[in-house]
């Protein structure tokens, strides 16, 4: 198979300090790759250079397309919906509109999209006219995950869905997550603290420290491998 | 009770006004967190525009509508050419280069233009109505702030681009993430606000009649008003534009010489900021961990 997303020696920099020192990361098309690692081991800046949200350099590429010279508005438009640290809410709009500003660039109505979102997370439908702001953290992770399929994307790039959230709405998010990717062709990348969950799910995975990538292979195989699990996942 | 009714009528009209300019302060400040002192200014200028227009021989609707695009155009300008730049400065960098486009366009009206005072001519007839209560020109003034009203509620409510500039204003990144284009939309923010002052200024020339200075005192009565209001509020800023213009009506008529009426909104201004700093509908968004 082809990827989908691959980047080449990818750096990235927050003013003059180099953070990411050269990673090459790839997510297959129908694919879930997951980032592993520490705080601050780069995976959320990663994520950020993907998105045009850092300062780069390398190769990005996204189903035939360079992505390293695009705007972030620019790379929304071709298919990468990014659910962003701290999930990104619009807190003072209202569920509803939260939603359509997912279709923003899209032509002609969302209204058939809207439903289906809501078949998904029916908590949405119920809490439509609300404001953002007040739904609580699991329903705002929803409603972010709900406004980045509204793109109608290629690629979902999650960044940590799980944080903050009780377990068992950890497993309903991602089970969702699941769901949506063979119903919504959309391949995802993900970055997860929660490294076991993310193992289970992705079939590829990548470990990262302090801006290189470490391990890499499949899920599988850096879920057996006992050095890195006992070095890096905690188990 | 006759005379105090005709007060608050034609504080009422005052405060159309300030509430128009008070508006066009709010669009900036939501969208850029930047208070434009050059907003007075800039709808003095685009008053001039019109008066060119009515001078040289068009009607005044038509004149009315060329003006707002050109200053709509001449908003967006402004955005692209000196605030663009400058959108990483520190903000009282910003408030400073606001400061020069006031100089600017004051000064740039007073050499075009001359700083002797113009008569401006009033779409409405004068015509007192209901008893001398109020008069249609006034009636008009309240007329047009409230259709302006209408249409940018409706704009913000009801249209993609209405949505995606609140939702720009409120969180740029995220924005972005959904691909809207938030640069564009600031420099159409500033074009809106720039066709709002110019209602505002067309509105109050034949009352105050055209110079340069003529929009001097209308931008404090206007931060007074945004103030009053919240001056994150568009609501907010209607509300506090027309209590202002009522206020500063009454106390000047019965309480102070109508010289000190300018005090009141200073009063105002510094009453607000010590008691409630959010302003009467700034109230705080709420927001759950």
């Amino acid at each position: 198979m082809t990827p989908i997303l691959e980047l080449r020696a990818v750096k990235a920099f927050y003013g003059q300090s180099e953070v990411l020192h050269g990673i090459d990361v790839a997510v297959e098309e129908g694919g879930m790759a997951v980032l592993l690692g520490a705080n601050g081991a780069g995976k959320t800046t990663t994520l950020r250079a993907i998105c045009g949200m850092v300062r780069r350099e390398g190769e990005i590429r996204f189903a035939g397309t360079r992505l390293d010279r695009r705007t972030t508005e620019e790379i929304a438009g071709l298919g990468v919906a990014h659910v962003p640290e701290g999930r990104g809410t619009f807190i003072g709009l209202t569920v509803e509109e939260n939603l359509r500003l997912g279709a923003h660039m899209r032509a002609g109505r969302a209204e058939a999209d809207l439903q289906r979102m809501y078949g998904y997370f029916p908590i949405l439908a119920a809490r439509r006219r609300q404001q953002a702001g007040t739904l609580s953290g699991g329903e705002q992770q929803m409603l972010a995950i709900a406004r980045a399929l509204m793109m109608a994307p290629r690629l979902l790039v999650l960044d940590e869905p799980s944080f903050g959230l009780a377990p068992q709405i950890v497993e309903d998010i991602f089970a969702i997550v699941e769901r949506i990717r063979s119903d919504e062709h959309v391949s995802v990348l993900l970055v997860e603290q929660n490294a076991r969950l993310a193992l289970d799910l992705a079939d590829h995975a990548y470990l990262m420290e302090t801006g290189y990538v470490v391990a890499s292979g499949s899920a599988k195989a850096l879920a057996d491998d006992p050095q890195i699990s006992r070095s890096y996942l905690g188990y | 009770m006759h005379e105090l009714l005709q007060q608050i009528f034609s504080g009422l009209v005052a405060g159309a006004v300030y509430a128009s300019l008070a508006l066009a302060l709010v669009m900036i400040y939501r969208a850029t967190d930047l208070v434009n002192f050059a907003q007075g200014e800039m709808a003095m200028f685009s008053t001039y525009i019109a008066w060119t227009l009515v001078n040289a021989g068009l009607p005044f609707w038509g004149a009315f509508i060329i003006t707002l695009l050109v200053s709509f155009l001449g908003g967006m300008a402004i955005e692209r050419v000196v605030i663009r730049p400058i959108e990483n400065a520190p903000v009282l960098a910003a408030v400073v280069v606001t400061i020069g486009l006031l100089l600017i366009f004051n000064s740039l009206a007073g050499w075009i233009y001359t700083y002797t005072v113009k008569d401006f001519p009033s779409p409405f007839p004068d015509r007192p109505l209901f008893g001398a209560l109020t008069t249609t020109r006034d009636l008009g003034v309240i007329g047009v702030t409230l259709v302006m009203l209408a249409l940018l509620f409706a704009f913000f409510r009801f249209t993609k681009t209405g949505l995606a500039m609140r939702a720009a204003a409120q969180n740029p990144d995220s924005a972005r993430l959904c691909g809207i284009r938030v640069k564009r939309l600031l420099a159409i923010g500033w074009g809106l606000a720039a066709a709002i002052g110019a209602i505002a200024g067309i509105l109050v020339a034949p009352i105050l009649f055209l110079d340069p200075n003529m929009m001097s005192g209308v931008l404090v009565y206007a931060f007074a008003g945004a103030l009053l209001g919240g001056i994150a509020s568009p609501l907010g800023a209607v509300v506090g534009g027309l209590i202002v213009g009522v206020t500063e009506n009454l106390v000047g008529t019965y309480l102070i010489a109508s010289q000190l009426k300018l005090t009141v909104a200073f009063a105002l201004i510094i009453l607000v900021l010590v008691l409630r700093p959010n302003g009467l509908f700034g109230t705080a968004i709420v927001r759950r961990v």
